[in-house]
């Protein structure tokens, strides 16, 4: 069924055909009407969850915590502040390997205040353990939330599903809404081999020491460094793992193909433009007005930042012109981390293309059309003007 | 639904003594029991057992007498504090270890 609705309301709608069992969230614009919207689908019987009312995103989180360890499908949702608030329960759900999903509304980060969107919050978090997709568009943001969900129980590591703040979140679109038997079809009920069960006692997640150590029956116990190296591991398996199901996915619902990365134009392009977020699909129109004046140009959109797609971006990449990155965060002090990731993964590349990095739109600046045409036509036409050191778009200094 | 490909490596075991290593070796300070004023043992009755009772590690048995286990004891002193005979002392652990007679 298609239907025209907000992106938050696409996100709850994913949620509520994902059955999540336990729903624990803090309102904080601009995430705020995704969790009234599960509210009311709770109050209404539409949904047969738990809505637990917290007083912090660091309650949240350790709410889905719990119970996500009791063997329930658990989610909840933040923006900005409320993110980072919970970082440290982030830390901790990903080290327990807890398969929670939350969507995060993407939000730059006080101070000084903003409401407005970029995605310093979520890039700020890239390093936690959290598998990171972001969606473009309201019809990507629930299909994002559902295969989040079948991904996450998978491979036993949470998932955050990013989408911009307003750009997204408040504004509508028509996108098609999947049928409960279909999505009944491709997520099973979750089914965990180890959750808190009185009849099976356990110890989860206690003190480790830095070495290795038996346990109460003499079996040598995986150490901390064990552990992590095992998350880590996983989370590279992930990537073909989130290949897998969204080719499942497409077999059932007829949408995806481009969960890693998603490409525009960029066959035989010599320039590729690429960023995370809504940002590509409104970089496609200045990238179409070029190629009408012969520039040989194109769009990537990055969907999974973490684990990184480093094999796909370099076959993507490998043996282009020029590559330029847009970004609406940075790590402060050093350049843009997408731009970082990007040359680093390109470092090994044989023909390595040159590689440029914008700065824009933080807290809501406008990104207007002529800016990105702009900076990407300086980009093409004198690369070598560039430094390593990115470039600012609209500042008004 | 996780399959055997994820997770190889977690944090779960089975609870029970040693589980979170041999904790006896951050033990400073060493409770020992003088067993003339300690009152189950002096009385030879299942009396008293502050200690057992106060132990936050449960590393002290309800027994005639009562005995520490030296191998998770982390030497908090709780149950010298607590103890009403006076009868539990905090030794420095640079001194012999003496087996209960």
């Amino acid at each position: 069924m298609h239907i025209i609705e907000s992106g938050n309301v696409a996100a709850a709608t994913g949620v509520k055909l994902s059955r999540a069992q336990v729903i624990a969230a803090y309102p904080i614009t601009p995430q705020t009407p995704l969790t009234e919207k599960l509210s009311e689908f709770v109050e209404s019987g539409e949904l047969a969850a738990e809505y637990i009312p917290v007083e912090s995103e660091h309650s949240a989180m350790a709410v889905c915590i719990a119970a996500s360890t009791a063997g329930a499908r658990a989610f909840t949702a933040t923006s900005a502040n409320g993110l980072l608030y919970m970082s440290e329960q982030l830390h901790w759900a990903v080290g327990a390997r807890l398969p929670i999903v939350m969507c995060v509304a993407n939000r730059g980060i006080g101070a000084p205040w903003t409401v407005w969107n970029d995605q310093q919050d979520t890039i700020s978090q890239r390093d936690v353990g959290w598998i990171q997709i972001y969606a473009n568009d309201h019809q990507q943001i629930i299909d994002a939330v559902i295969k989040a969900f079948r991904l996450a129980q998978t491979v036993s590591i949470p998932v955050m599903v990013c989408y911009d703040g307003y750009l997204l979140s408040h504004t509508y679109m028509p996108f098609e809404e999947p049928a409960q038997s279909s999505v009944d079809s491709f997520l099973p009920t979750f089914a965990p081999t180890h959750f808190l069960d009185p009849e099976n006692p356990g110890n989860f997640n206690t003190v480790t020491l830095p070495d290795v150590r038996p346990d109460v029956e003499g079996v040598i116990a995986p150490g901390y460094i064990e552990i992590r190296h095992t998350l880590h591991q996983d989370l590279r398996a992930a990537l073909d793992t989130f290949v897998e199901i969204d080719r499942e996915f497409k077999k059932e619902f007829g949408r995806g193909g481009n969960p890693l990365i998603e490409e525009y134009r960029c066959e035989d392009a010599d320039f590729v433009a690429v960023c995370i977020g809504s940002l590509s699909y409104q970089l496609r129109d200045v990238v179409d007005g070029m190629r009408e004046n012969d520039v040989k140009i194109g769009v990537m959109g990055v969907q999974m930042y973490r684990p990184f797609p480093d094999e796909a971006i370099v076959r993507a990449l490998a043996g282009k012109k020029g590559v330029i990155v847009f970004e609406k965060a940075l790590s402060y002090g050093n350049q843009g981390a997408l731009y970082a990731d990007i040359k680093s993964a390109l470092y090994k590349s044989a023909e390595r293309p040159f590689i440029h990095n914008y700065i824009l739109g933080l807290g809501g600046r406008e990104i207007k059309t002529q800016h990105l045409l702009d900076a990407l036509t300086a980009s093409c036409t004198s690369p070598d003007t560039f430094e390593d050191a990115p470039r600012w778009i609209g500042l008004k200094l | 639904m996780t399959t055997d490909k994820f997770c190889s490596m977690l944090s779960r075991s089975k609870p029970g003594p040693g589980d979170g290593g041999n904790t006896g070796s951050w033990r400073v300070l060493r409770p020992v029991i003088n067993l003339e004023a300690c009152i189950p043992a002096k009385r030879n009755k299942m009396a008293c057992f502050h200690c057992w009772l106060y132990c936050p590690d449960s590393v002290v048995s309800k027994t005639i007498p009562p005995v520490i286990n030296y191998d998770y004891c982390k030497g908090c002193g709780i149950c010298a504090e607590e103890c009403p005979a006076g009868a539990i002392s905090m030794v420095d652990e640079s001194t012999p270890l003496v087996e209960d007679k």
